[in-house]
C-alpha cells in the first residue's frame, strides 16, 4: 500500500427512530505521506462521520459501517472496520491523530495542560513520565507557545482559542502519527488566528511528512493547503480532483455551485450571493436518482430524465478528476468553467 | 487565596449573626409570655414575676439578646444569692421545660443526629453515586432499568413509610435486626450495639437520598460523557476505563460535592421524621419536642444551629470546589 490511508467504499449507516440513515454512502479516498487531502461539504453532508469512522470512534453498537478503512501501521495494514476494538484503540493517537472543531471545549478543564499533553503520550508509552513530561513542552514549543514549561503548567481556561487549537495540534502530534485527520481545526477561530493555524499545520506536516485529511467547509482553506479535494453531497462523493481542478474547473454542478457562492474580495458590492436553492435531501429518504437532482439547475442538459431515475457513477475522462454527473462531461466541461468565470468576473 | 478565604469566613459569621438575631427577633414576639411558660399550672404570679426577672425577659429585647449573644462567649449565670445557677460558655439559654441548660440538651442530642447523618450519608453517597454510574455506563440496558425503579420507589416513597416498613418486616416479623431498648450507644464503647441502633434509621433515610443521587449521576454522567473533551481522551487512545473513571468521573465529581454537602447539612439540623420513627434522641426530635412544648430557648438554639451548619457547610462546599474545579480558583 503506497497511501497511509486508503478508504474503500465506506458505508456507515445510523439506525434510528424515522428509519435508517445513510450518512456515508460509498465513499472511497486515499492520503498518502506529505499529502493533504480536503474533504469538503456542508453541514450533514458525512464529512464528520467519515472521520470519526477512520479513527473509529464510532460506537459499534450503534452504527453500522462496511467497506474498509486501511492504515498503515509500520509494515502491518489494519483495517479499522474490521479490526478488534483493542487494536483500533492502539493505533489512535499513535498512529492516526484527530484535531477537533472547537479548542474551546476539546480540553479537559480540570487537568493541566501539560498533563494533558504528556497523557496521550503515556498511553502509548507507559511508565515513562518524565520523558512524556519533556515530549509535552517540546511540543508546546513546536506549535509556538512561549515559555512551555511555565505554560504546560496552567489550566485550558487560561489560554485563548488560538492557543488551544495548537495544544490540540501539539496533542495530535505526541506520537508522530502518520496520519492526521483535522475535522473543521479553524472554524470556530477568527481569521488571523486561522492562518497561523494553517501555516503551522503545513510546516509540521513537511517536517514530519504527515499525510492530512483535512474536513472543513471553508473552500478558501481548501484553495489554501490541499492537494486533492473530495466534495461531499448527501454522504457520497460528487467529484475529485486535484485542487486546481476542482477551483477552476469543476465537473459536478453541486461543487460549481459551492464555488459561485464564495463571495469575492474586488466584486461588485451590490452583487448579491449565489445560493444554492433548496435544502439538502433527507438522508432517510434519498431521492431514487441524483441527490442533488431536486436543486440542480442543469438537469435539462441531462439525456432525457436521467438524472431523477437513475444514481449517477463516479467517473470521468481522466482518471485524476472524477465526478457523478449524468450530463456529457464535454458539455460540463466547457460551460461550467466558462459559467464560472462569468460568476467570477 | 487567604484573602479570600477570611473574607469568606468573615461573612460567613456575620451571616450566622444576623441570623441568630432574626431568630432570637421572632420568637421575642410571640404572643407567649416566655416567664409564665416557665412554670406549670400552680403557678402564682409572684413566681412568673420573680422568674421574668431571674431570666432577664423584663429588660428590652436588645439587652435580653445582648446578654444571649454573650452567654454564648462567657457563659450565663440566672438569679442571684443561693437560688442563682448557671450555665457554663457556651451557654445557649436555660429551659425550665427540661430543667437543664439548653447547651446540654444540644450536646445529648447531636451525637446522635450526627451518628444518623454522617451513616446515612456514606451510605447514600455509595449507593447512589455506585448506581447512578452503573445505570450510566449500561444505559437503555437491564441495569438502567432496574435503577430507575430504584429511583421511582425511592423518590416515591416516604421516609415514614419505608422507615415503618423496615421496622416492621425486619425487626419485628423478620427479627433480623433487634430493636434495641437500651437507647444511644456511642460507636467507641459499643460498635455492634451502635451499629444495630442505627441501621435501619440509616437505611431509611440513605434510600430517598440515594434515589435522588442515582438520577443525579446518571444525568450528569451522560452529559458529560457528550462532552468533546471525553472525545478527546478517547481520540488520544485511553482506554474506556481511564475515560470513565480519570476523565468522566473527574468532571462529575465537582456538582455532586456541592449538592451532597447541602444536603448534608440539612441533615445536620435534625430528620425529624426519621429520628421520630426510630424513637432517636437526635436534634430533630428535640426540635419537634420543644416546639409541642413551646420550649424557646431550646427553639431558638436549635433553629440557629441548623442555620448555621447550612451556613459553614456552604462555605465548606465552596472551597472544595476550588479544590476540584481550577477554574474557580482564584489567583
Amino acid at each position: 500500500m503506497t497511501h497511509l490511508l486508503e478508504i474503500t467504499d465506506l458505508k456507515v449507516a445510523f439506525p434510528t427512530d424515522d428509519g435508517l440513515v445513510q450518512a456515508v454512502d460509498s465513499v472511497s479516498l486515499s492520503v498518502g505521506p506529505g499529502e493533504t487531502v480536503a474533504l469538503v461539504g456542508e453541514s450533514g453532508s458525512g464529512k464528520t462521520v467519515t472521520s470519526l469512522s477512520v479513527i473509529g470512534l464510532h460506537n459499534r453498537k450503534v452504527a453500522q459501517l462496511s467497506g474498509s478503512i486501511k492504515i498503515s501501521d509500520g509494515d502491518e495494514i489494519v483495517d479499522i472496520i474490521s479490526a478488534p476494538d483493542e487494536q483500533v484503540r492502539s493505533l489512535r493517537g499513535r498512529v492516526v491523530s484527530m484535531i477537533f472543531q472547537d479548542p474551546m471545549s476539546s480540553l479537559h478543564p480540570f487537568y493541566r495542560i501539560g498533563d494533558q499533553l504528556a497523557e496521550a503520550y503515556l498511553v502509548h508509552h507507559p511508565k515513562k513520565k518524565k520523558e512524556a513530561m519533556d515530549r509535552a513542552i517540546e511540543m508546546l514549543e513546536l506549535v509556538d507557545i512561549s515559555e512551555p514549561a511555565l505554560r504546560a503548567r496552567e489550566y485550558p481556561h487560561q489560554f485563548s482559542g488560538g492557543m488551544r487549537q495548537r495544544v490540540m495540534i501539539a496533542m495530535a502530534l505526541m506520537n508522530d502519527p502518520k496520519v492526521l485527520i483535522a475535522d473543521e481545526p479553524t472554524t470556530a477561530l477568527d481569521v488571523t488566528v486561522q492562518a497561523q493555524i494553517l501555516t503551522l499545520l503545513a510546516d509540521l506536516q513537511k517536517k514530519l511528512n504527515m499525510g492530512i485529511l483535512l474536513i472543513t467547509h471553508d473552500l478558501g482553506v481548501v484553495a489554501q493547503v490541499a492537494d486533492r479535494v473530495s466534495v461531499m453531497y448527501a454522504g457520497r462523493i460528487v467529484e475529485e480532483g486535484g485542487v486546481d481542478d476542482i477551483f477552476y474547473n469543476p465537473l459536478a454542478p453541486y461543487t460549481l455551485g459551492l464555488l459561485k457562492s464564495v463571495p469575492r474580495i474586488g466584486g461588485e458590492s451590490t452583487q448579491r450571493l449565489t445560493a444554492i436553492p433548496g435544502q439538502p435531501p433527507s438522508l432517510i429518504t434519498l431521492p431514487t436518482g441524483c441527490a442533488f437532482a431536486p436543486r440542480c439547475p442543469y438537469v435539462s442538459l441531462a439525456p432525457d430524465g436521467s438524472c431523477a431515475k437513475i444514481r449517477p457513477d463516479l467517473l470521468g475522462a481522466h482518471p485524476d478528476h472524477l465526478s457523478r454527473c449524468h450530463i456529457p462531461e464535454s458539455v460540463r466541461d466547457i460551460s461550467f468553467a466558462a459559467e464560472l468565470k462569468g460568476a467570477r468576473r | 487565596m487567604v484573602q479570600f478565604l477570611t473574607r469568606r469566613v468573615f461573612y460567613a459569621a456575620l451571616t450566622i449573626l444576623i441570623v441568630s438575631m432574626v431568630v432570637y427577633g421572632i420568637f421575642s414576639i410571640l404572643p407567649f409570655d416566655p416567664a409564665a411558660l416557665t412554670c406549670g399550672q400552680r403557678c402564682t404570679p409572684q413566681i412568673i414575676e420573680g422568674n421574668r426577672i431571674k431570666l432577664g425577659f423584663d429588660q428590652p429585647i436588645y439587652l435580653q439578646y445582648w446578654h444571649f449573644f454573650l452567654g454564648i462567649f462567657a457563659g450565663r449565670t440566672y438569679g442571684s444569692g443561693t437560688a442563682a445557677f448557671s450555665c457554663p460558655a457556651p451557654s445557649f439559654g436555660y429551659s425550665f421545660n427540661e430543667n437543664a441548660c439548653v447547651t446540654n440538651l444540644l450536646a445529648e442530642a447531636l451525637p446522635v443526629t450526627l451518628s444518623l447523618a454522617l451513616g446515612a450519608f456514606i451510605l447514600w453517597i455509595v449507593v447512589g453515586v455506585g448506581l447512578g454510574l452503573i445505570a450510566a455506563k449500561f444505559r437503555g440496558k437491564i441495569p438502567d432499568t432496574a435503577s430507575s425503579v430504584f429511583v421511582l420507589l425511592g423518590t416515591s416513597l416516604p421516609t415514614f413509610v419505608t422507615g415503618l416498613a423496615l421496622l416492621i418486616w425486619v425487626s419485628i416479623k423478620w427479627k433480623i435486626i433487634p430493636i434495641t431498648l437500651s437507647g444511644y450507644v456511642s460507636l467507641f464503647n459499643d460498635p455492634v450495639g451502635f451499629l444495630t441502633y442505627f441501621i435501619l434509621p440509616w437505611i431509611t433515610l440513605a434510600i430517598a437520598f440515594a434515589a435522588f443521587y442515582t438520577r443525579f449521576t446518571r444525568a450528569i454522567v451522560l452529559e458529560t460523557l457528550g462532552e468533546d473533551y471525553i472525545r478527546t481522551a478517547r481520540a488520544k487512545g485511553l482506554t474506556e476505563r481511564v475515560v470513565l473513571i480519570k476523565h468522566t468521573l473527574r468532571s462529575v465529581l465537582a456538582p455532586i460535592t456541592t449538592s451532597a454537602g447541602l444536603d448534608f447539612a440539612g441533615l445536620i439540623g435534625g430528620a425529624i421524621i426519621t429520628e421520630t420513627i426510630f424513637n432517636l434522641p437526635g436534634l430533630g426530635r428535640l426540635t419537634l419536642r420543644s416546639v409541642f412544648e413551646f420550649d424557646l430557648p431550646v427553639v431558638v438554639a436549635t433553629t440557629i444551629l441548623a442555620a448555621a451548619v447550612v451556613i459553614v457547610m456552604n462555605l465548606v462546599v465552596d472551597m472544595l470546589y476550588a479544590v476540584l474545579d481550577p477554574r474557580v480558583r482564584l489567583q
